[in-house]
C-alpha cells in the first residue's frame, strides 16, 4: 500500500504551466494603503467625484474591520501596507482598436490560449482581458452593442454608464459586507461590467480573463452583471498568475442581479498560481461572489472549477428573493501540495417556492486541506422552499484532509432540505484495474477524477469543459498535457 | 560449436519457469512451471487457497505480490520486468474475478481510452469514432451485452453476471494475444456462464492463447481446454488433457492429496 501511495503522490506533484512573467513596463502606485493612494487610483482612472467618495467611505469602514479568522485555513497575516494597489501595463495612448494592443501583451494572451483577434476566434466568446489592474481589451463590443448589451471594463462603465453603476454597484455585496469586500470597494482597479437589456438573450458567451503579472501587487477586480427582465447571459471567468516566491493577494468582488424571468450562468475556471511543492508563494484568493434573484422566476447558477491559489476563501452565493427563483452551485475544488481551500456557497431562501441545488466535489492530494462550507437558509416567509445538497470528497494519499461544514437554518416548516455527503479514496484496486487495461497511473488518476467531477464538468459551457478537464489532470499529475 | 551466444526464441506465447511469489511474509507460489503455445487453451484448477488467483495477479503485475524467484517470458520478452500497463499493451489481458467500479466514467469511454492507450504504445493513431463504434457493435453481439449497460458508469450497479460479461466484452474489444480468466465463472448462473463461454470461444482463432482459472469443471464443458493443470499448495502437481477436469469433478480434490501421499482430512 505504501508503495502505491508514493506513486500517487508522485503523480500528484504537478508543475504550474502558467508561471511565466511578461516583461511589461508598468505604471504603478507605491506600496501601501491610505487615502492618498485611493485618490491616486481614482485620479488615474479619471473617476467622477461620487466614485471617489464611494471608495473613501469603503476605506474608512475597512479601517474599523478585522481579518476574518473563521475559515479553516492558516497563513501568515497579510501586510496590507506592503502591497501595491495599482499597476497598469504602460500603453502609449488609449486604444482605438484591438490592433493597437502592445504585441507583448497580445503574445501573453496568445500564450494563454486566448486570442484577442476577433477574426481569428473560432469559438463564440467575447473576451475582456484584464492584466494586473486594468482591462486591456474587450472583443466583440460592437456586435453586442447592436443588441443593447453592454460588455466593457468597469473603468469604462463608470465613465460611460454612471447611472447604471450608481444604481447597482454594491447593491448585492454592500461596501460594509466583509473585510475583503470593503477593501475591494476602496481600491478596486478594474473588472468587467455586463448589462443585458430586457428580453435579450445574449448570443455568445461573455468572458473575462484575469492575469496578475506585476510583482508585489494585489489584484482587486470588480465584476457586475445585471440581467434585466427576461434576459439571459452565460459568463465565463478565467485566471492565471506568474510563479513567484512571495504570496500575492487577490480580493475580488462579483455581483450579479437577475430581475424577473432572467437567467445568469456564471462559470469560473480559477487557476491562480498555487505555490510550489513546499508551499512557498502562491495567490491568496479571498473573493466575495454573490448574486440576487431579485425577480420572480429568475435563476442564477454558479459553476466553479478551482485548481489554483495557495489559500482560497470563497462562497459564491445566491439570495433567492423573487418567488419561484432558483439558485445553483456546482463546484470542483482541487487542492494539492500545501494548498488550502475553504469554499462553498450560501443559498438564502426568501421568496416563495424558491429552489436551490448544491453539488460540491472536493479533491485533495499531497498535504492539502480542502473544506466545503455551505449555508442553506430558509426565511420565515419562504413557503415551499427546496434545497438539495450533495458534497463529495475524494482523497489521494493519506496526508491530505477533506472537511465538510454544512449549516442549515430553517424558519419555515414547509421547507424541504436534503443533504448528502460522501468521502472516498482513489483505490489501489481502481488504479491496478486501469493499469491492466493499458492506462498508466497518471491517465488512470485523471480518468477517475474526471469521472468523480463529471456532474459539475457537465455544467460548463463546451468551450470551457475541455480546458477544465485538462486542468484537473494537470493540477494532479506530473506530465500530462 | 563456436564461441558465440545463441539467442533462442521459444515458440511459446507464455513460458513460466519456477515462478515463486509471496504476499507479505507468506509464500504462495512455490515454483510454477507452465508453457503455453499460441492458440492453446490451458485450464488451471485447484482447491481454494492453492494460489490460482495469485498466479493471475502476479502475471498481470499487481504490486501487492513480491516475485521471489523464477522467470516469465511473454512473446519473447521478460514479462516480470514490465509495468502492469506495458504487460497489457503487449497483449496480456486479465479478466478480473472482482471487477472494480469507477463512478462517472462510462464503460464506453473507459474502453475507448484503453484501446487508444494500447494503440499509442504500438505507434498507431487513435481509433476513429466510426471504426470504434463498428467494433463495439460487433463485439456487443458476441457477448450479448446491452448498449445501455455500456453508457453507464463502469461496473457501477452492475449485477455479478453483467460485470463478468463486461470483462469478456473488454477482452473482445482489446483483442489480446494472451487472456487470463480469473474465476470468471464464479457467481454466474448457467445462462450467463454459457454466454461468457461462447464469447471466449468466438475469440479463439488458433493464435490467441487463454489461461482459464476455475474452481469447477462446469466452465470447461463450454470452454474446452487443450490442457488441464492442477494447482495445489503453490505448485502444479498434475497435468493432463481435458479428461483430467472430469476426473477431478468425479473424485474431488482429495484424490490429488491421496496421490501426493497426504492424509485426507475428514
Amino acid at each position: 500500500m505504501s508503495e502505491m501511495l508514493t506513486t500517487l503522490e508522485e503523480t500528484a506533484l504537478s508543475d504550474y504551466k502558467y508561471g511565466w512573467v511578461t516583461n511589461l513596463e508598468a505604471d504603478e502606485a507605491p506600496p501601501g494603503l491610505n487615502e492618498d493612494i485611493i485618490r491616486f487610483i481614482s485620479a488615474k482612472k479619471k473617476e467622477p467625484e461620487w466614485m471617489l467618495e464611494w471608495r473613501l467611505k469603503a476605506y474608512r469602514h475597512w479601517l474599523k474591520m478585522s481579518v476574518p479568522r473563521w475559515p479553516n485555513v492558516t497563513y501568515p497575516d497579510v501586510d496590507f501596507q506592503a502591497i501595491k494597489y495599482y499597476s497598469a501595463p504602460k500603453q502609449a495612448k488609449t486604444l482605438n482598436s484591438l490592433d493597437e494592443v502592445d504585441p507583448e501583451l497580445r503574445a501573453t494572451f496568445e500564450k494563454l490560449g486566448i486570442s484577442l483577434d476577433e477574426q481569428k476566434r473560432l469559438s463564440n466568446v467575447a473576451v475582456d482581458a484584464v492584466i494586473d489592474s486594468v482591462s486591456i481589451a474587450t472583443t466583440f463590443k460592437e456586435q453586442l452593442g447592436e443588441m443593447g448589451i453592454i460588455f466593457c471594463s468597469m473603468s469604462e462603465a463608470i465613465q460611460e454608464h454612471p447611472e447604471l453603476i450608481k444604481k447597482w454597484l454594491g447593491s448585492v455585496v454592500p461596501v460594509t459586507d466583509n473585510f475583503y469586500s470593503a477593501l475591494n470597494s476602496a481600491v478596486f482597479s478594474d473588472g468587467s461590467f455586463c448589462y443585458i437589456p430586457k428580453g435579450v438573450k445574449c448570443p455568445m458567451e461573455l468572458s473575462t480573463y484575469f492575469r496578475i503579472n506585476a510583482a508585489g501587487t494585489g489584484q482587486f477586480e470588480r465584476t457586475l452583471i445585471v440581467a434585466e427582465e427576461g434576459s439571459y447571459v452565460s459568463y465565463l471567468e478565467g485566471c492565471t498568475a506568474p510563479q513567484r516566491d512571495e504570496n500575492q493577494l487577490h480580493a475580488a468582488v462579483v455581483e450579479i442581479v437577475a430581475l424577473d424571468n432572467a437567467e445568469v450562468k456564471y462559470s469560473t475556471v480559477q487557476n491562480w498560481y498555487p505555490g510550489d511543492k513546499e508551499g512557498k508563494g502562491g495567490i491568496y484568493n479571498f473573493v466575495t461572489k454573490r448574486g440576487i434573484c431579485a425577480g420572480v422566476n429568475s435563476k442564477i447558477s454558479w459553476t466553479q472549477v478551482e485548481t489554483g491559489s495557495a489559500v482560497t476563501w470563497k462562497y459564491p452565493s445566491v439570495i433567492l428573493k423573487g418567488d419561484n427563483s432558483q439558485g445553483e452551485f456546482y463546484s470542483v475544488a482541487v487542492t494539492n501540495n500545501h494548498q488550502q481551500a475553504d469554499t462553498g456557497t450560501k443559498m438564502m431562501h426568501i421568496g416563495k417556492n424558491t429552489r436551490s441545488r448544491i453539488v460540491s466535489k472536493g479533491i485533495s492530494a499531497g498535504f492539502s486541506q480542502n473544506s466545503y462550507r455551505g449555508l442553506v437558509q430558509v426565511g420565515k416567509n419562504a413557503v415551499n422552499a427546496r434545497n438539495f445538497s450533495q458534497c463529495d470528497s475524494l482523497l489521494l494519499g493519506d496526508k491530505c484532509g477533506a472537511h465538510t461544514f454544512p449549516y442549515i437554518e430553517v424558519k419555515n416548516s414547509t421547507a424541504k432540505v436534503e443533504h448528502e455527503a460522501t468521502t472516498s479514496k482513489i483505490g489501489e484496486d481502481q488504479i491496478f484495474y486501469c493499469n491492466q487495461r493499458g492506462l498508466d497511473t497518471e491517465t488512470a488518476v485523471a480518468l477517475i477524477i474526471n469521472g468523480f467531477a463529471k456532474e459539475v464538468m457537465n455544467q460548463l459551457p463546451m468551450e470551457f469543459a475541455v480546458e477544465a478537464q485538462k486542468l484537473l489532470a494537470i493540477s494532479l499529475e506530473g506530465s500530462v498535457g | 560449436m563456436g564461441n558465440f551466444q545463441i539467442f533462442k526464441f521459444s515458440n511459446y506465447m507464455l513460458s513460466i519457469k519456477n515462478l515463486q511469489a509471496r504476499i507479505e511474509e507468506k509464500e504462495i507460489l512455490k515454483g510454477i512451471n507452465l508453457d503455453i503455445k499460441p492458440g492453446e487453451v490451458h485450464a488451471i484448477m485447484g482447491p481454494n487457497g492453492s494460489g490460482k488467483s495469485t498466479l493471475a495477479s502476479v502475471l498481470a503485475g499487481r504490486s501487492d505480490y513480491e516475485v521471489t524467484g523464477g522467470e516469465v517470458e511473454f512473446n519473447g520478452k521478460d514479462l516480470l520486468e514490465m509495468s502492469p500497463e506495458d504487460r497489457s499493451r503487449e497483449g496480456l489481458f486479465l479478466a478480473f474475478q472482482y471487477p472494480v467500479e469507477i463512478p462517472g466514467v462510462s464503460t464506453t469511454n473507459f474502453i475507448k481510452t484503453a484501446v487508444n492507450e494500447i494503440r499509442k504504445y504500438r505507434g498507431e493513431e487513435p481509433m476513429d469514432a466510426v471504426e470504434f463504434l463498428k467494433r463495439m457493435k460487433e463485439k456487443m453481439k458476441l457477448v450479448e451485452i446491452d448498449q445501455s449497460l455500456l453508457s453507464r458508469s463502469l461496473n457501477e450497479g452492475f449485477s455479478g453476471g453483467e460485470k463478468k460479461r463486461n470483462e469478456i466484452f473488454q477482452m473482445a474489444m482489446l483483442e489480446p494475444s494472451m487472456s487470463i480468466l480469473d474465476e470468471t465463472d464464479s457467481g454466474l448462473d448457467i445462462d450467463a456462464l454459457r454466454i461468457v463461454a461462447e464469447g471466449v470461444n468466438k475469440l479463439r482463432n488458433g493464435k490467441r492463447s487463454f489461461l482459464v482459472i476455475t474452481h469447477y469443471q462446469r466452465l470447461l464443458e463450454y470452454i474446452v481446454p487443450d490442457y488441464v493443470h492442477v494447482l495445489y499448495k503453490g505448485r502444479i502437481v498434475k497435468s493432463g488433457g481435458k479428461e483430467l477436469a472430469l476426473e477431478l469433478e468425479e473424485k474431488g480434490y482429495d484424490f490429488i492429496k491421496e496421490e501426493l501421499g497426504e492424509s485426507v482430512e475428514a
